[in-house]
């Protein structure tokens, strides 16, 4: 593809998300209304049907739903996320505090669920159909069907409660001097039961899509010009195998996103999965209503990056 | 090759895969089992029958737990929630995903760009997260559960069902349906919907494994199945306590490793019919 049929396609990639996230912001704040009203979450049952209706006017809850909509939406513009029901501080505030915990647990358990899976999946296709092979999918399949709390809580009994080696739960030691080891000791098993969630189905994605390169002409080509397997692997297999891992990263993120939420919540660690799950108990709605947009707004993001990398690296595709 | 024959191959095929095979056997098990729950339960789920915390054995196989109910007894009705909860919710959301593939892939234009554009903001939302969201909202119950996962789970079938329509409406057969004037309805379910069927129920399969997996993990957070109807995933859910973690591993061991076996046994039946309808690979 040119550069102006490049640029065409970004263009067009982020015209159509477009429609997207407005529709993202649409069934947001519709389960947010299917949710109760807001009026009931606000004050106490002890009003006047009177004093109620009051103070929905004044907030312009009397509104039709889309007018009511079209004014939420100018204050999230705004970056007004709403307020919680519990805190009474504003959501934005909250989500910022919580981010930099779950996004440091996501991102490490990213990197090494690609440490791990990108080597056993090009190994693991280059002997296909030996016992190493067979060893290294069935590993893929155990790590895609253990349900990570039960990860977690295995992980816990042995390390935490028998041998005593690692916390169970928090980012730091209570009246400890923390630190950045401290940290890291706190990390371990939230990140391993993180990555395991994500590493049994890279394993096959990047086995797969290995395999089928392993069965272009070309590389037939570059191996009967005799230039060693190990430079056709690294040099021709390789980095064409890499395009589709582009697409993985997109993938991940709800993934992981998700499995946060449940991570956090068994480790204590203090991010935004955790926030969010005891929003979901308690009812909270404009603070689940929060994290749920931005949550979807970062998915679609990447989904457009993903998209855009890979018509960068893939000169072979086109777009119409 | 007639009908018969194809099928044939289809199985002689799967029957290579030595772990789908083992996973087909131990499924059929389980499926049996919870069917026929209130008679093999050697005791009713819900009601205490020993001491509190008793460990296996003692007429109770896998111990009773920390109210003496009977752990066995939960485990076998747990199993059967799970697996109801797999099939109903797959079945649901199979069901939304091939209709609107199908409309979708087939009218193409403007319903096209409205249901696509639609699926891709349900796929934005973390997956978990909006099963969580919905729980909060309709309330957590087991008919809850089965719907909510049901209307969630159907966009990657929808896709994968439109792709497939896509590239059959250019095939000769529906082409010639189309020139003979034969109704548009009647082409999309006589002619189309048959041939999309073999890569829609590979991909059930995975769908069915995650709706177990996702049942487990509502449950587990307290949104799912509620106490005394036992899941898999509430049962773990009590081992969240220290106490229980450690004392009692009798309660959360047996549940995890059902979940464990039976979404690994649905994965790999899954893997097998792939490679069965896969045409590149040898007629046996």
């Amino acid at each position: 593809m040119n550069r102006g049929g490049l640029l065409r396609y970004i263009l067009k990639r982020l015209l159509i998300a477009v429609p997207v996230l407005i529709g993202i912001t649409l069934i947001d704040y519709l389960l947010m209304n299917l949710a109760g009203n807001p009026i009931d979450m606000l004050i106490g049952p002890r009003v006047t049907e009177a004093a109620k209706a009051a103070k929905m006017a004044e907030l312009g809850l009397d509104q039709p739903f889309l007018v009511r909509y079209w004014l939420w939406l100018t204050e999230l513009m705004r970056g007004n996320m709403g307020y919680s029901l519990m805190t009474y501080q504003p959501v934005a505030k909250m989500i910022a505090q919580n981010l930099s915990p779950t996004l440091l647990l996501m991102g490490t358990s990213m990197l090494l669920s690609f440490l791990i899976s990108i080597p056993l999946g090009i190994y693991s296709a280059l002997k296909q159909y030996t016992l190493r092979d067979y060893a290294i999918v069935g590993t893929a399949f155990l790590f895609i069907s253990i349900p990570g709390f039960f990860l977690a809580l295995v992980l816990v009994y042995l390390f935490s409660t028998k041998l005593g080696w690692l916390p169970s739960s928090g980012m730091k030691t209570l009246g400890g001097a923390g630190g950045m080891l401290d940290t890291l000791r706190h990390m371990i098993m939230p990140v391993l039961v993180l990555a395991a969630s994500v590493t049994g189905s890279n394993i096959r994605y990047i086995r797969s899509s290995m395999l089928e390169i392993l069965q272009q002409p070309y590389l037939r080509t570059a191996e009967s010009k005799g230039i060693g397997r190990f430079k056709v692997i690294g040099k021709h297999a390789f980095r064409n195998a890499m395009i589709p891992i582009v697409t993985l990263i997109g993938l991940q993120l709800p993934m992981l996103l998700g499995g946060a939420v449940v991570v956090e919540q068994i480790f204590s660690w203090p991010g935004l999965g955790l926030m969010t799950m005891s929003a979901i108990l308690n009812r909270d709605f404009p603070v689940i209503m929060g994290v749920s947009l931005l949550a979807a707004i970062a998915v679609l993001m990447a989904n457009i990056i993903t998209d855009i990398l890979y018509a960068v690296v893939d000169p072979t595709i086109r777009y119409d | 090759m007639t009908e018969n024959s194809y099928l044939r191959t289809i199985w002689k095929r799967f029957k290579r895969h030595r772990l789908a095979m083992v996973s087909l056997v131990f499924l059929s098990f389980v499926i049996i089992i919870a069917l026929l729950a209130p008679l093999i339960a050697p005791y009713h789920p819900d009601r205490i029958s020993g001491d509190f915390g008793a460990p296996p054995g003692n007429g109770h196989l896998l111990g009773t737990d920390d109210v003496g109910r009977d752990v066995l007894s939960r485990l076998i009705y747990a199993t059967r929630i799970s697996l109801l909860v797999g099939v109903l919710s797959t079945a649901i959301s199979t069901a939304i995903g091939v209709v609107l593939g199908l409309v979708s892939g087939f009218f193409g234009k403007f319903i096209d760009a409205v249901i696509m554009r639609f699926t891709d903001m349900v796929m934005s939302f973390p997956y978990l997260l909006l099963v969580l969201v919905a729980a909060a909202i309709f309330g957590p119950s087991l008919l809850n559960i089965i719907i909510i996962l049901g209307f969630v789970n159907w966009p990657g079938v929808a896709r994968l069902v439109r792709g497939n329509v896509l590239s059959l409406r250019e095939r000769a057969f529906v082409q010639g349906a189309l020139v003979a004037g034969l109704p548009k309805p009647y082409i999309l379910f006589s002619e189309i919907l048959p041939n999309t069927m073999a890569p829609v129920l590979i991909h059930s399969s995975s769908v069915m494994a995650f709706s177990i997996l996702d049942e487990a993990a509502l449950s587990f957070l307290g949104m799912g199945v509620q106490t005394p109807t036992a899941s898999l995933g509430n049962m773990l859910g009590a081992a969240t306590s220290q106490a229980v973690l450690t004392d009692l591993p009798w309660l959360w061991i047996p549940p995890g490793v059902v979940i464990v076996l039976l979404v690994m046994s649905v994965n790999f039946i899954g893997d097998a019919i792939r490679d069965a309808f896969d045409p590149t690979n040898p007629l046996v």
